[in-house]
């Protein structure tokens, strides 16, 4: 009897005898990494005006452009709530926004199932303009020309920090499906 | 574990009902989130308990971060200095300008002075600082600025305190948890400080920029007459702060006052001083509404 392929045994995460994928890190790993992008406050940077990207927002869209429904729909509630705990925004702005952020790339993954890159980063820019125009809409500071031209920078920094976000994603995606649980 | 591929629900009645709880989820997070934003824009201190108990959660990973900066800024520099032969060439620019505002303090002080001499009996006593603490980290991301800082209520801060850097005033208290607090930093566009000019008594008031300038106001109109590089300090008005503490440099003249730079910028601050509020009853009357005038019955 011929061996079999011993590539038939594995796959990029592991051994498939024996072996599969652990629940909590499969769906954790998504959640965690947004949360942890909404502690970015409490990074040492004490910066003058708003230059930050907001990481939770792009870790979110970047999660849920690679890997379409892994979040629940609902997850804009608890993920939005605590990322307001810490952005200085007043508190309900993120809910809001991530919530409309999940529906909207619901809607596009249902229009646009097959997509390559380019469209995945331009569905981002466009998405998070609006996030950062509507925040700053939501804050509570004063609405002046000099906000909107304030505002640029940080729009152009978010947008160019989506690639890394997205091969950030990659890595935490090969380290959720690892199989790592025994069976049997 | 990948997720599910298909979207569509098809005929099966445990997806199609799943599929549309999903969609009344995301509609009632909406909602709720409006609600909430709504009542947070209409009384911005209603959720300060829920905020001040997150950062106190959070604070030790940010106390962490906020030495690293120190010292990762110190190691940088380290290495700067055997680059560039005139990494002590900026320690002495930096030096000369904490002399600077020193004197611009100083000189300050002396009007201040005089000024409370012409004043019979009125003597105005060390302030002692609160509470020693070190900026922990800020809003980057938000249209707003305010700062985390590592002490809190059970380090005496208590909400409205001034927080002083060795290069001047940094900003307000403006939420107190048990162990952090949250500093609404002068740049904040609803941050407003009363001040003066060094030399003499041009008042005015120094507003937050977006972009981390300051906007200051003169407040009597007529020809301006200051100059760059005019450096304001506190004028001691509304009893919050106390006077002579450095604020901001004139940077660009307007029509109404000037564009200010912050003196102490945050960014380059580790530790800084918490300093009661210099005259709280002046304050506690300007913050409670006037008593409803008494009717006399005759």
């Amino acid at each position: 009897m011929d061996r079999l392929n011993p590539n038939s045994r594995k796959d990029a995460f592991g051994s498939k005898i024996n072996r599969t994928h652990v629940p909590v890190l499969a769906y954790g790993i998504p959640w965690l990494s947004i949360l942890l992008g909404s502690l970015a406050p409490l990074l040492p940077v004490i910066a003058p005006a708003p230059v930050m990207p907001p990481f939770a927002f792009i870790m979110l869209v970047a999660w849920q452009l690679v890997r379409p429904g892994i979040l629940p729909l609902w997850a804009g509630l608890p993920l939005g709530l605590f990322d307001d705990l810490y952005s200085g925004q007043p508190i309900g702005s993120a809910v809001v926004l991530f919530s409309c952020a999940l529906l909207a790339t619901d809607l596009f993954e249902g229009r646009f199932p097959y997509r390559n890159f380019l469209l995945n980063w331009f569905n981002a820019a466009v998405l998070v303009t609006i996030y950062v125009a509507l925040a700053t809409l939501f804050s509570g500071a004063k609405l002046t020309i000099l906000q909107m031209t304030v505002m640029l920078p940080q729009v152009f920094l978010s947008i160019a920090v989506f690639p890394l976000a997205a091969w950030l994603v990659a890595m935490l995606d090969r380290l959720r499906l690892m199989r790592l649980r025994r069976v049997g | 574990m990948p997720p599910p591929a298909g979207r569509r629900s098809g005929i099966n009645r445990k997806e199609q009902l799943g599929l549309f709880a999903g969609y009344l989820a995301v509609a009632i997070a909406i909602v709720l989130g409006c609600a909430l934003l709504i009542i947070s824009l209409i009384r911005p201190e209603a959720f300060a308990g829920l905020r001040n108990m997150a950062s106190d959660l959070a604070s030790p990973v940010g106390a962490i971060g906020g030495e690293s900066r120190v010292r990762s800024r110190g190691f940088f520099e380290d290495i700067a200095g055997y680059y560039h032969a005139g990494q002590r060439n900026a320690d002495l620019q930096n030096e000369v300008e904490v002399a600077r505002i020193r004197l611009a303090e100083a000189e300050a002080l002396k009007v201040e002075n005089r000024r409370l001499k012409a004043a019979l009996g009125m003597s105005e006593g060390n302030l002692k600082p609160v509470a020693t603490g070190r900026l922990i980290g800020s809003t980057s991301a938000s249209a707003r600025r305010f700062a985390y800082l590592s002490v809190g209520s059970a380090d005496g801060v208590r909400n409205g305190m001034p927080i002083v850097s060795p290069m001047g005033l940094v900003g307000r208290v403006l939420e107190v948890g048990s162990g952090s607090a949250r500093v609404l930093l002068l740049t904040d566009s609803e941050s407003m400080v009363p001040v003066r000019r060094a030399t003499d008594n041009v008042v005015a008031f120094a507003e937050g920029r977006s972009d981390g300038s300051l906007r200051l106001r003169l407040i009597n109109l007529g020809i301006n007459p200051l100059k760059k590089g005019d450096v304001f300090v506190t004028s001691g008005a509304g009893g919050m702060f106390r006077p002579g503490i450095a604020v901001a440099v004139a940077t660009e003249i307007t029509r109404d006052g000037a564009i200010g730079r912050v003196l102490s910028n945050p960014a380059a601050t580790d530790a800084v001083i918490v300093e009661p509020v210099w005259q709280p009853a002046a304050v506690e009357a300007m913050n409670t509404a006037p008593a409803p005038p008494v009717v006399g019955t005759d």
